[in-house]
């Protein structure tokens, strides 16, 4: 898989936590390991909405990588359940349903952005920066493909 | 069956399995299945419920999967490994999610049931209602099998013309 020039926080120089949210075992392996060509670190990982919510209580990543259909609670009401009590919750819905209602559905819910699956490397790594900000620094490493 | 139903599923399998697959898949065959179901390997099966209602299944030889599965992960899997059957789960999951996402768009409206092992060696007989068509994808993997078998919900069919009538 393609590396990425890192990704690290601004305020400390630290990287990128994640907390990757998927009822699919092989997507979360997956999601791990962009996270890891993007100099990132997982937080944490949780298989439906209700144990995202306390995963995030328990890791207060810096970005949530959530997916929508998910079985017991749907990715839109766990992040807005997470919105509602963290607002500063930088939450980017990752699914294979991408028509507008759902996007809409979703940003309306504090999601900060939405990318379809599949998932390509180079669009996730763009959005991170993008939701990220200036809360984010791109580390230009030597080596970095991108 | 409606082509206009299908046709979404077969571009949306043929966009997901190139992409992972980086490279490009071309259709074997297209058959309509007279008799009842009967599992080829690893098979992963979705229902959708809404305006059309019915279910897919994909279905893959063992070592298919698992080569597919170590291209969508990008590292050697066991054929009998769980993430193998995940990897089928997921391709199911991105195709029929892409599918849903066309048709939508085009004024349908559905729920996805989140993709699960399809276990049973045999399934249902198709009726004239469910008649199910099954698209062999050829890939640099092996072949990969989509049957589907979907109809108008009725119902909502009705809802939808006495509401245009109004």
């Amino acid at each position: 898989m393609e590396q990425f020039a890192p990704v690290r926080r601004s305020k400390d120089g630290q990287p990128v936590r994640y907390l990757v949210v998927d009822d699919s075992v092989f997507a979360r392996k997956n999601l791990a390991r962009m996270i890891e060509t993007f100099g990132g670190q997982l937080a944490g990982e949780a298989g439906d909405g209700m144990t995202a919510i306390t995963e995030y209580e328990r890791t207060h990543p810096d970005i949530v990588l959530m997916d929508i259909t998910m079985p017991q609670m749907e990715g839109i009401e766990a992040a807005e359940k997470i919105v509602r009590s963290h607002p500063e919750a930088r939450i980017v819905m990752v699914s294979s349903v991408g028509y507008q209602e759902n996007i809409v559905a979703a940003l309306q819910g504090g999601a900060r952005h939405f990318v379809q699956k599949p998932v390509k490397p180079e669009v996730l790594y763009e959005v991170i920066k993008y939701v990220l900000g200036e809360d984010g620094t791109v580390a230009h490493a030597a080596g970095a493909g991108v | 069956m409606k082509m206009e139903l299908i046709q979404p599923f077969i571009n949306a399998a043929d966009a997901v399995l190139a992409q992972e697959l980086e490279s490009p898949t071309s259709i074997g065959s297209l058959t309509m299945e007279e008799e009842a179901y009967r599992r080829k390997g690893v098979a992963a099966l979705v229902w959708v419920t809404g305006d059309i209602e019915g279910r897919i299944i994909f279905d893959l030889d063992p070592g298919t999967a698992g080569r597919i599965a170590a291209h969508f992960s990008g590292t050697e899997v066991p054929e009998s490994d769980e993430l193998v059957r995940e990897a089928v789960c997921e391709m199911a999951n991105q195709t029929i999610g892409n599918a849903i996402t066309a048709l939508n768009d085009q004024g349908f409206h559905f729920r996805v049931h989140p993709p699960v092992l399809h276990t049973a060696d045999h399934g249902p007989r198709g009726s004239e209602d469910t008649e199910a068509l099954v698209i062999c994808f050829e890939t640099i993997a092996g072949n990969v099998f989509m049957n589907i078998a979907l109809r108008y919900n009725r119902r909502r069919q009705g809802e939808r013309a006495a509401v245009a009538g109004e």
